[in-house]
């Protein structure tokens, strides 16, 4: 089976940010494909650098201290030809971020302004990406918020953020991004704030318009249970890197990194029990390691496999079979 | 020892503010929680899982209902007369950055439940310390570091540490793992239920997971705006939910199997604000089976077998999966 050339190729992406402490990667070695019509999650812990991924990749990293340093990031444009962003021009990538790729956030609160009604918001960004009119863009922003599920939407559009609950304002959100038909849809945690039933809404919501749109979509979540849920391919961080990447259920049937077979069982949900009778989950010793430092692999240190050979030096990421992607010292004798 | 079951809560309710932002936030809730017994409150938010574990530790007071300690009623006594109670009853609450003071240092954090309640002077005091650290997997030495010195999981379990000093029967944990990562999160459940084993103490586990509420509690509290839907032994909950709003809770939670059945009853809506709960049965908004006669009267709570009530009129078994 040949897949189609993907919508967005990550290679080896290295992101610096300039600190008063000197300079820190907190990403470095990320590799990562999201193809049209499907969804890649992207998943780690809190420091894997999943976030910083999300904003390099729409070319907000905060300035100046951020920057990319290091890999390339295509995007395959509706033109067909292929875009290397890392090189993009500011202008160019504010075009970009308004046409053809989009994000949402985890908190719709901060992401909105307070003082316009929702239907302005989505209206201004109708004007400055496509010159409509202020009638039109009005009209076009209430038919977004009818796409996105919003009862009595041409009501609801001269409301405020704040009137609003959690699960309107992500799909305010939501409507904000696909305003302008991206192609490409960045997911960063929209469902983290949110109650589990409402959060069913929103998973649904958007894998509606992916189906739909036959958009691409990065998931990025913390959530297990969310990427067995949402996510065609899924691709696993731990401290700054990619340590695994496969197709969902590869990823949950048979994950080879030894990160992620802990973390998988590590669930409430996978709790065994012990001899005892009482139940218990299996957990990972330690804490999540800083990006910084170690010259190994970055789990070594609570890693059940580990060996000195894994502490010495640093494993590369490595094609097992076909698009499953591993980064393990020992992953052909697990 | 009397046979009255630890803790006796019986139509608790306690409201907010006053008419009209008059907030509704628990309305006539009872259960019982056993000696040695963990029982989990479970519900999305707004609906009264935390304000009902403040209620029963006197840290707000009720409204209406009333709450008794071994048999003793509390709801009525003064700061001073709850005194000699605070030792029984402890809270863990959900983030450990804020409810570690950041300028003491963790003797001190825990040694001042010690003083308190004049447990362990001198010596006694900064080995008692070492001891408590020790018992939540932390080390002695770590007595005279500040809590940023430590991760989330580590200070989570200083506070549980803080918690044991006064060898509670009852702990109140709010949200106890929902800020830490799910690696941490394993850590402490599992300290969590090797405590309950050592100690034998009592649990109010209050989460919206009901996976770890699952795994955590004998029995099951589930709540939607303030009130009780359903109540049973866990595994029976889990496994065969009657009442409709704990079955879409089941259904909405996200299984972390790629092969699990993707088709589920979404529940249409928000929910509704406190404020102005809905007449009736407070769910039939967003309920699939609501009819006309749910927006009439408040279901009573039926049998659904041994020890095992929800609240509602609609036939509502489902075929075992």
């Amino acid at each position: 089976m040949t897949q189609p050339a993907p919508l967005l190729e990550i290679e080896n992406l290295e992101v610096t940010f300039r600190t008063e402490a000197g300079n820190v990667t907190p990403v470095r070695g990320v590799n990562l494909v999201v193809h049209a019509g499907r969804t890649t999650a992207l998943v780690g812990e809190s420091g894997s650098g999943k976030s910083v991924t999300s904003l390099a990749v729409m070319g907000l990293l905060p300035r100046p201290a951020g920057r990319i340093s290091g890999g390339s990031i295509h995007y395959r444009l509706k033109s067909g030809e292929a875009s290397n962003l890392v090189t993009l021009s500011l202008e160019g990538m504010r075009k970009l971020r308004g046409s053809e790729i989009a994000m949402i956030f985890q908190e719709p609160m901060t992401s909105l302004n307070p003082v316009l009604s929702v239907g302005e918001q989505i209206a201004e960004q109708v004007r400055y990406h496509t010159g409509m009119g202020s009638a039109a863009a009005m009209r076009r922003a209430e038919e977004m918020l009818g796409l996105v599920e919003i009862p009595d939407a041409v009501r609801r559009a001269t409301d405020y953020p704040h009137q609003m609950s959690g699960g309107m304002r992500q799909r305010v959100m939501i409507a904000l991004a696909m305003s302008c038909n991206p192609r490409l849809l960045i997911a960063d945690e929209p469902t983290t704030a949110l109650d589990v039933t409402i959060q069913a809404q929103i998973l649904a919501l958007i894998d509606r318009l992916r189906r739909e749109h036959g958009m691409g979509v990065l998931f990025i979540t913390h959530n297990l249970g969310v990427v067995a849920e949402v996510a065609d391919d899924v691709t696993v961080m731990y401290a700054g890197e990619v340590v695994e990447s496969a197709d969902v259920r590869t990823l949950f049937r048979k994950p080879r990194h030894p990160y992620t077979h802990a973390l998988i069982n590590c669930l409430p949900a996978h709790a065994k029990s012990g001899s005892d009778g009482r139940r218990f989950v299996p957990s990972i010793p330690g804490t999540v390691a800083s990006a910084a430092g170690a010259h190994g692999c970055k789990f070594e240190p609570r890693c059940s496999h580990a060996t000195p050979y894994c502490q010495a030096s640093h494993p590369a990421l490595e094609t097992m079979d076909g698009t499953h992607t591993i980064r393990c010292w020992r992953w052909s004798d697990l | 020892m009397s046979d009255a079951p630890l803790v006796k809560v019986r139509g608790l309710t306690k409201h907010f503010g006053k008419a009209p932002a008059l907030v509704h936030a628990v309305e006539d809730v009872s259960f019982e929680i056993e000696r040695g017994e963990v029982v989990g409150l479970v519900g999305e938010s707004g609906s009264g899982k935390s304000t009902i574990g403040r209620l029963i530790l006197r840290a707000l007071d009720l409204t209406a209902g009333a709450v008794a300690f071994e048999g003793r009623e509390i709801g009525g006594l003064s700061q001073r007369d709850l005194r000699p109670l605070r030792r029984r009853m402890q809270m863990v609450f959900q983030d450990p950055f804020a409810s570690l003071n950041p300028r003491l240092k963790v003797k001190d954090i825990i040694g001042e439940a010690l003083d308190a309640h004049g447990l362990a002077q001198g010596p006694a005091r900064l080995r008692r310390i070492g001891e408590l650290l020790e018992i939540v997997g932390l080390e002695a030495q770590h007595a005279s570091r500040f809590p940023h010195e430590f991760s989330g999981g580590q200070r989570q379990r200083i506070g549980i540490a803080r918690a044991l000093a006064v060898e509670p029967d009852l702990i109140v944990a709010d949200e106890p793992v929902s800020a830490l990562d799910v690696s941490v999160q394993a850590q402490v459940l599992n300290l969590l239920q090797g405590l309950r084993q050592r100690f034998g103490m009592a649990m109010l586990f209050i989460s919206h997971d009901l996976d770890v509420i699952e795994l955590m509690c004998d029995r099951i509290v589930v709540l939607y705006l303030g009130r009780i839907m359903e109540v049973g032994p866990a595994e029976e909950v889990c496994r065969r939910p009657r009442h409709p709003y704990t079955q879409a809770l089941l259904a909405a939670s996200p299984k972390p199997d790629p092969d699990a059945p993707r088709t589920r009853q979404l529940l249409q809506g928000d929910i509704p604000s406190p404020l102005a709960p809905p007449s009736g049965c407070v769910f039939r908004t967003r309920c699939p089976l609501a009819s006309e006669a749910c927006a009439r009267a408040v279901p009573a709570m039926r049998s659904a077998g041994p020890d095992h009530r929800f609240a509602c009129i609609h036939e509502t078994e489902q075929a075992d999966p």
